[in-house]
């Protein structure tokens, strides 16, 4: 008992502690911005690697997920009679919860992950040692352009994932089932409303891909430098994000709707 | 504690070797001088600025005047040789394309790099990867630079590179060097001063011929390479035979 005790405590404190270190290092990046905005070329090239690599999977993710929404919502709303609104409930479902939560999730797994991968392999063969040395503040020159980086690309990924996911909906609904084109279209139009559903899940992506991009490169700059802390940080990058992802999805959803 | 009371002066124009077996601290010697981590008590001193209390951004200002070569050449490894070498300049100048490529070219020389300035980390051997940091760190002319066991894992070939370039980038760019290293004749080849460092203290310093020449037991191991000596063959444990009769009973 007194032993489990002390290995609460224990971690306990290493979790306070990399909370607090977290927040230092997203106070330097942050500080690191005003900066950055005079070398957008930098953030450019970060968001190729983080946002335009990230589209197969994001466009194919997001077809399917809107075809599997269209096939599962024609099913239900057929028995009412009210297959017409297929398209209202396949692009609320898309712009208000899942566009914004699938995309994140891919995008932690994908392009959080790289950053985490990318930014402790950097420390473990000492070049973010090297720029110290050179005088270049590698959080301000590495880690800065690349939370920026993600935090534009993530809300532009989740716009295309539920961009894609209306057409896959269409695809099913309309060109598979016989939903009439012109009520999916109409009713969308109609009842979606942009405030209150578009804006909200842009706000939900852009929440998300602050958080995804901030946890991976503190995971990567926290990295232990050897293959194995890499691999960890990894991990964890993928495993906090989709959990901060899911937890801040239910506050931002009881805060908004 | 990683070192107990050490006093080092390390002489501006000169090549200072800092040796010592694997442990003892030559790495973070030269973090310490760098200011990347901070002695808890003590002062270190580089061109008459103390390291210890400088601010952050006093302290990038003085590493512009320091060069590093790191023991695996640290190159960025998202940049070819000719970017590397570059992003010092870039970084920290506002000159012009046509100036840089002048400055790479004319640091490419020196190392004899110049027609590998298109080739990636990569695709350099060790060697190359270092002459390419060596350039890298020469880039905004520093006045002393720092190398990391420079010559760890190279070729007959790349070491007598490695060890000429050293001697002649001090010679000629009036640089002050400190080298780390624990290969004992290349380092003494090329250096004024030898510090021998062991168990967190200097236990001998002096020319090459002086550490040769010397009584002291440490200076005598190190330099000629004894497998037992004061630094000892076998790590500390228990009675050999207590262990062996203990087989079975304890790990």
């Amino acid at each position: 008992m007194p032993n489990f005790i002390q290995h609460l405590g224990q971690s306990g404190i290493f979790f306070f502690q990399r909370l607090g270190r977290a927040h230092i290092l997203l106070g330097h990046i942050l500080l690191g911005i005003p900066g950055m905005l005079m070398r957008l070329p930098l953030v450019i090239q970060q968001m190729y690697f983080v946002g335009v690599l990230s589209f197969l999977i994001i466009l194919v993710s997001g077809f399917f997920v809107g075809m599997v929404l269209g096939l599962q919502g024609y099913n239900t709303l057929v028995d009412f009679g009210a297959e017409e609104m297929l398209g209202v409930m396949v692009s609320v479902s898309l712009v208000t919860e899942l566009g914004p939560v699938v995309a994140a999730l891919l995008f932690a797994g994908r392009a959080g992950s790289a950053l985490t991968a990318e930014i402790g392999l950097m420390k473990a063969t000492e070049q973010l040692s090297a720029m110290e040395m050179m005088a270049i503040d590698p959080i301000r020159r590495v880690l800065t352009p690349r939370f920026l980086a993600g935090f534009i690309s993530m809300p532009l990924l989740a716009a295309l994932f539920s961009a894609v996911g209306i057409m896959g909906g269409d695809f099913v609904g309309v060109g598979l089932l016989g939903v009439d084109e012109g009520s999916y279209w109409s009713q969308m139009q109609a009842k979606v409303d942009f405030y209150d559903d578009v804006m909200n899940g842009v706000i939900k992506s852009i929440v998300f891909g602050g958080v995804v991009t901030w946890i991976a490169v503190f995971e990567g700059y926290d990295a232990v430098p050897t293959s194995e802390g890499v691999s960890r940080a990894t991990t964890r990058t993928v495993v906090h994000s989709s959990l901060a992802i899911l937890g801040l999805d239910f506050i931002l959803t009881a805060i908004m709707f | 504690m990683i070192f107990d009371g050490i006093d080092m002066d390390i002489q501006r124009g000169e090549v200072t070797a800092i040796m010592g077996p694997s442990g003892t601290g030559k790495t973070t010697l030269l973090r310490l001088i760098g200011g990347q981590i901070k002695p808890l008590t003590g002062s270190i001193k580089v061109d008459g600025i103390e390291v210890t209390s400088l601010s952050r951004s006093a302290l990038f200002q003085l590493r512009k005047r320091m060069g590093m070569l790191f023991q695996n050449g640290a190159l960025l490894t998202d940049m070819n040789v000719y970017d590397n070498i570059a992003f010092p300049i870039r970084e920290h100048t506002q000159l012009s394309e046509k100036m840089i490529r002048t400055l790479v070219t004319m640091k490419l020389q020196v190392v004899g790099l110049r027609g590998a300035r298109e080739l990636m980390p990569n695709e350099l051997s060790g060697g190359m990867a270092r002459r390419v940091a060596m350039a890298r760190a020469i880039a905004l002319d520093p006045m002393m630079m720092m190398y990391d066991e420079p010559f760890t894992g190279q070729d007959p070939i790349s070491m007598g590179v490695l060890v000429r370039l050293i001697r002649e980038l001090n010679d000629t760019l009036g640089l002050t060097s400190i080298v780390v290293s624990h290969d004992i004749e290349e380092a003494a080849s090329i250096s004024d001063t030898i510090y021998l460092l062991s168990g967190g203290k200097v236990v001998a310093h002096g020319s090459s011929k002086a550490l040769h020449e010397s009584g002291s037991e440490w200076a005598k191991q190190f330099m000629n390479g004894l497998p037992d000596g004061p630094v000892p063959f076998h790590y500390p444990a228990n009675d050999y035979a207590e262990d062996l009769l203990s087989a079975g009973v304890n790990k």
